[in-house]
């Protein structure tokens, strides 16, 4: 039984009726009077200088108003304070094909497309590198001049405990080498902006971000404005996945222009534009090493992953910690060590979709504890379940775990599924895996350095009995700003949909760091319950002295405010905030969230911290065609630890959203280039970009864990991005227990599939995968003693000489 | 609590403040004065058509597609686009009962048929049984394919009242949707579907 009237309810969103009237306006819908259409010259070689670039033909043609070009806008720009590695047009270098050069702006869309073919951009080509592998080997010409070394972007070489002495003590050391190549966001909605200039010099942005606050601080440093003259509205996101959490040249672009011709300046980008921007998933090879007890316990786990940038920084130093930092908080590893090394490459840059960094070394970990429990001829689920994290406690890379429901998710899913009578028992072409995985409720840290709120509300009570939220986190689809109505309405006693949700407009809400990183809410969640945690004791206070009863037995509920021992004495929602207003005078309260400190102290310490780890443990069923290769889904069983639905029907929604993903990631998306020519990408279109519809979407059984951790509002923790993760594992183990053959690189695609099942009848390897690991010069790991060692989260100097 | 009104007494009361930081470097340039258009214009072409039962005349581009007329021109901007190219299936709406891509249907071949956008799916005031249940199963997550969605399913009820789970499948295969992995989808076309079998009755209930 639910001790809540609103929280664990299946709602409406709050803004469910205008989507569904079509309503909801996107940032290509807005328009205002004299708008101006922009458009970006891009690059179409995949690396070189810039000379002269003229647009001076262009600017002639009837209809071009103005144009930009890279030394208009010379400043740097970067998601992260130590990659500010791009401009808004190049400046110097191009860097991958679609590397904007220069902008037009035109009375319409059809002019401004018509005129910048008619710029004179001198391109002086470079070498280009495509690959892992190319980039390894070629220092020469670097991409950018700064990084690690050549064209190596950063390097992380991390030691928690002698790994060695934990293969020496193991009795089974397996060794697994996987490849996850990249895979893109594809929101429905491509990327627009539209930016306005007032007369009196300020400027607004309206924009598809996930994150306004940081577009807002990179518009203030690329056009040199005070911050505090700049608004930027994140509009209703059509679909993010993390595809718009950078702040982009086309944003800066139309601000400058509108800066420029003081009009208002638009720019949608076109689909292919879209996939040139990118910013998804880093294609990965990845080597991992274990050794195991005859239990399959962990005694020491060695990981490495070389992931391809592309051409600039983006969240690339993030997600290459990320590639090793989750690893840990699943099962128990006694010792860990993670190299970790981040490319720069002639490609569209890499950045976070959904999972960040660690949907990748989930699956190689995933699949090689599929392959050592085969080894140990145990059960993989018994194996997994017997080795877990337990909650409370500290990973040897120093993350805290707090609740941890990922056992009762294993449960869940192997009884749902008929996991005991299916594994290893079904006929050829069918079969079933399982994987488990967890994710952030939010980074732990900043993604730059400040010791401010990670989010922040504004609650004002209207004396009408009005309640309005107001609050920078962005709604993406995911259903944020229902999710700060419903926290609200379920403290106040009221009904969600009385209340005035406003939101991600940096001139009238508090920053919340943004839609990313799975945080909005367990953080915006915290904050609001704090801001109407003080409304409600002032309403209470007023009202208890009306009615002359004790403050502390005042109760809200279903729009009243009334005592407890006696529900007729009271008064309505409305009227409480009349005799709170007229006690205390305009009732305005605030809340904010900042996340707890992490015991890990060493540098690369930021990143893996979470208030709280969701759980999610996924069973796939799929048959296997042995005569065409093709893999198609039956169905999918995922248990989800999620510590408390706000909402199940949106927690269900997001882990069948998840999951969906996960299976394109797992069976045919992939961001693929012509490398010989030109490292274009292969297939920039919704159509040749294979993503599922709903002839390859299998049915899916979602069993949601609820344990609420003490982290997050009312319990919750996150649901956006951990039920993706075990997808593709667990995909990859059914296929194997299928028709017996190893797809040791992402996505399995029925060419792979079937070339691994002709080798497997004539009696060769039956696995496909990468063989060859390109090392690149490793620095020094930091050496962190873990907890059990007598360590304090501090590295130590240097390795002690065993004996 | 700090004192508001001493600053006057202050010895540097009178001379600028010293800067905390250091100024904006980039002057804003002068808003361009710029000259009038003279665009050599295809000649525009008269259209009619009926747009959610209201009747039409616009003159219009012949090679603006419908999709462009209906968002630019009309401002409908309930009608959503992916890709411009008839590969995601968000633009869908329909053309006399009919759901059709209106990227890939020019204006003026729609001279004399009968449109209707997500802006004239509700009646009045009253959702469409599939509005509904969209909003209520939460089948609209982002919501932006979500107009594609609805009018592609309203065509398929209005010509098969009882699908089957494949039926429904095959109906909105061109549908592209990133958020939901389309089984809340289903779920709602499903429950709307029973809804308007059953008549008004059951819609009481809720």
């Amino acid at each position: 039984m639910s001790e809540y009237r609103v929280i664990g309810k299946p709602l409406r969103k709050v803004d469910a009726t205008d989507k569904v009237l079509g309503k909801t306006l996107f940032a290509d819908d807005l328009i205002k009077p004299r708008m101006l259409f922009c458009k970006l010259l891009r690059s179409h070689i995949p690396h070189g200088t810039v000379g002269k670039v003229d647009i001076g033909p262009a600017l002639a043609m009837p209809g071009v108003i103005a144009g930009l070009i890279g030394e208009d806008l010379p400043t740097t720009f970067g998601i992260l304070p130590i990659s500010q590695d791009e401009h808004a047009l190049a400046l110097d270098k191009v860097r991958f094909v679609g590397d904007p050069i220069a902008a037009i702006v035109a009375e319409d869309e059809e002019t401004a497309e018509a005129a910048i073919h008619l710029i004179q951009a001198e391109l002086e080509p470079l070498d280009s590198i495509s690959s892992i592998d190319q980039a390894i080997r070629t220092p020469e010409p670097r991409i950018h001049d700064y990084g690690a070394y050549g064209n190596i972007h950063k390097l992380v070489n991390l030691e928690f405990g002698d790994v060695e002495e934990g293969f020496a003590e193991a009795d089974h050391v397996r060794e697994d080498m996987v490849f996850f190549e990249g895979n893109t966001h594809l929101p429905i909605e491509q990327h627009a902006s539209l930016a306005d200039w007032s007369p009196d010099g300020k400027l607004t942005l309206w924009s598809s971000t996930q994150t306004p606050h940081y577009v807002h601080k990179a518009l203030a440093r690329v056009l040199g404005m005070p911050a505090a003259r700049i608004r930027v509205i994140a509009c209703p996101n059509g679909g993010g996945f993390g595809g718009k959490s950078d702040p982009f040249n086309h944003e800066i672009v139309v601000a400058e222009l509108a800066r420029r011709t003081g009009r208002p300046v638009k720019i949608t980008l076109t689909r292919e534009e879209v996939f040139y921007c990118h910013r998804g998933r880093h294609p990965i090879l990845m080597r991992v090493k274990s050794g195991v007890k005859k239990d399959g316990s962990i005694t020491g786990m060695h990981f490495q992953s070389l992931l391809d940038g592309g051409g600039y920084g983006s969240y690339g130093v993030a997600s290459t910690f990320y590639s090793g930092a989750l690893q840990t908080v699943t099962y128990n590893i006694k010792r860990y060590k993670f190299d970790g090394a981040r490319m720069f490459t002639n490609k569209p840059p890499c950045g976070p979709k959904r999972g960040h960094g660690t949907p990748q070394p989930r699956h190689a970990l995933e699949v090689h504890l599929d392959k050592i429990a085969e080894d140990l001829h145990l059960d993989p689920a018994e194996m997994r379940l017997n080795n877990l994290v337990p909650p409370d406690s500290v990973t040897a890379n120093y993350l805290k775990v707090g609740t941890m429901g990922l056992g009762k998710c294993i449960e869940k899913v192997i009884e749902g599924s008929g996991w005991k009578e299916k594994h290893r028992k079904m006929p050829h072409g069918r079969g079933i895996g399982i994987a488990c995985s967890s994710y952030l409720s939010g980074a732990g840290l900043p993604i730059y350095w400040n010791s401010m709120p990670h989010s922040g509300v504004m609650l004002k009570l209207d004396r009408g009995g009005g309640v309005a939220v107001f609050c920078g986190s962005i709604d993406i689809g995911q259903g944020s700003d229902s999710v700060l109505a419903y926290v609200v309405a379920e403290v106040l006693g009221i009904d969600p949909f009385d209340i005035r949700v406003v939101t991600a407009d940096t001139d009238l809400t508090p920053v919340d760091l943004g839609s990313y990183s799975s945080r909005v809410t367990l953080m915006s969640g915290n904050a609001a319950l704090q801001a109407a945690e003080k409304a409600r004791e002032l309403l209470a206070q007023a009202a208890a002295e009306k009615l002359e009863v004790p403050s502390g037995e005042i109760v809200f509920a279903d729009g009243r405010v009334f005592w407890a021992s006696d529900p007729e004495k009271g008064m309505s929602f409305a009227k409480a905030v009349v005799a709170a207003e007229s006690k205390f005078g305009t009732i305005g309260t605030v809340g904010s969230y900042t996340p707890p400190r992490s015991p890990g102290q060493y540098k690369g310490a930021g990143v893996g911290p979470s208030p709280a780890y969701s759980y999610s443990a996924a069973i796939a069923e799929v048959d296997v065609d042995p005569e065409t290769g093709i893999v198609s889904a039956r169905k999918i069983w995922i248990g989800h630890d999620i510590g408390q639905s706000i909402n199940p029907m949106l927690v269900i929604g997001q882990v069948e959203g998840g999951v969906y993903m996960g299976l394109g990631e797992a069976l045919m998306e992939e961001m693929a280039y012509r490398d010989r020519v030109n490292i274009v990408h292969k297939t920039p279109s919704m159509l040749d970009y294979k993503s599922p519809t709903t002839h390859e979407m299998c049915e899916v059984e979602t069993y949601l864990v609820e344990d609420p951790d003490p982290n997050g509002p009312f319990g919750a923790k996150e649901v956006g991005q951990g039920p993706l993760l075990p997808t593709i594992p667990a995909i990859a183990n059914a296929v194997y227990d299928a028709v017996g053959v190893r797809i040791d690189e992402v996505p399995i695609t029925p060419e792979k599939v079937l070339r691994a099942i002709r080798a497997k009848e004539k009696g060769k390897d039956p696995r496909i995968g990468p063989t060859k690991f390109p090392e690149p010069e490793w620095s020094e790991p930091l050496v962190v003693p873990p907890p059990w060692e007598g360590g304090d989260g501090k590295p130590v100097e240097k390795k002690e000489v065993a004996g | 609590m700090c004192p508001r009104n001493s600053l006057a007494a202050l010895p540097w009361f009178h001379e600028a403040l010293p800067r905390l930081d250091s100024p904006p470097t980039t002057a804003y340039p002068r808003p361009i004065m710029y000259k009038h258009r003279v665009i050599d214009e295809p000649g525009r072409r008269l259209l009619r058509m009926t747009v959610n039962d209201s009747a039409i005349e616009i003159a219009v581009r012949p090679h603006k597609t419908l999709l462009e007329v209906l968002r630019e021109d009309l401002f409908l901007t309930g009608t959503k686009h992916g890709c411009e190219l008839g590969e995601c299936g968000t633009c869908a709406i329909l053309v006399d009962g009919e759901p059709v891509l209106s990227c890939l249907v020019l204006a003026i071949a729609c001279e004399g048929k009968e449109i209707r956008t997500i802006e004239g799916m509700a009646d009045g005031p009253e959702l469409h049984p599939l509005q509904t249940t969209f909003a209520d199963l939460g089948a609209a997550q982002c919501g932006y394919c979500t107009p594609g969605f609805l009018l592609t399913a309203q065509a398929l009820l209005d010509e098969n009242p009882d699908p089957t789970r494949q039926e429904i499948k095959n109906a909105l295969a061109g549908n592209l949707c990133r958020c939901t992995g389309y089984l809340k989808i289903y779920e709602a076309v499903e429950l709307a579907a029973k809804r308007m079998r059953n008549g008004s009755d059951s819609e009481a209930k809720r």
